[in-house]
């Protein structure tokens, strides 16, 4: 099996891309996908992202930094990153991992991170 | 210098190899398998994936890879899942400064060993320069 040919989809729509991670992320995947987004928000002028982790069992401190590190390179290019559906055992874990993720927006779910955006984009 | 031991009582689940990125995914689904066998509650589930997971990638960046165990036994009156990571890598230099929170030799942000130590139940290191490190950890139910 070729793992390299798995691709994580993001869909746009309006001005928000959407991004659900449903696979168990191998380092490369995560760092991957970071490239994705940055270049789906150069190419359609997206303003916010939005990342479904809700199916994600596990966040370790690679992952946590791909994502934090993926806010703050998205927020440079003027677009806003949200982190939805983090489970409890992940949040739990992530807190005594001593990643605290600094700059990630997260919202419970993928419609209250979309009025986070929403509102953000009135704002500006 | 002190020695890792194991029980002979203990009971031997699974081996692997961590030669690459796609190993490491496997091996902690492999944990968190024999987590939930073992009746660990989803939030030790996680825990005991997301410490192996710190593991196996400092093996696989640090040493280029390495031998993981996982075994079941009885540790101190618990049920507790065993994972025993060896390497044959370069060794750490200052264990003490390694289990440091933030301290970091290469690319990794530090969390790695002093993290997936608080996350388990009982942590064990033994490391000789060029010569390797082995890491165990327990988590029980």
């Amino acid at each position: 099996m070729d793992f390299n040919e798995k691709r994580i989809p993001i869909i746009k729509i309006r001005d928000y891309l959407i991004v659900s991670i449903q696979v168990d992320m191998h380092d490369r995947l995560a760092l991957q996908l970071q490239m994705q987004i940055l270049e789906e928000i150069s190419r359609t002028g997206a303003k916010g992202v939005l990342i479904d982790i809700s199916t994600l069992e596990m966040v370790d401190s690679f992952i946590g930094r791909v994502l934090s590190g993926m806010a703050s390179m998205a927020s440079i290019m003027d677009a806003a990153v949200v982190i939805v559906g983090m489970q409890p055992a992940v949040a739990i874990t992530l807190v005594e991992l001593g990643l605290e993720m600094p700059g990630v927006d997260t919202a419970l779910n993928m419609e209250l991170g979309m009025e986070m955006l929403e509102k953000r984009l009135i704002k500006a | 210098m002190l020695e890792i031991v194991s029980d002979k009582s203990w009971k031997l689940l699974e081996k692997c190899q961590i030669q690459n990125e796609f190993d490491i995914v496997k091996a902690r689904q492999t944990v968190r398998h024999f987590a939930k066998e073992t009746g660990m509650g989803i939030v030790d589930q996680t825990r005991i994936t997301t410490a192996v997971s710190e593991l196996f990638r400092n093996m696989f960046m640090y040493a280029g890879g390495g031998d993981v165990v996982i075994e079941k036994g009885i540790v101190e009156e618990n049920n507790t899942l065993i994972i025993t990571c060896t390497d044959t890598g370069p060794g750490i230099d200052n264990v003490e400064l390694a289990m440091t929170d933030g301290y970091t030799s290469g690319q990794g942000m530090g969390y790695g060993l002093p993290g997936a130590k608080r996350l388990v139940d009982k942590f064990e290191i033994v490391s000789v320069l060029n010569k390797g490190t082995t890491v165990r950890v327990m988590k029980w139910k």
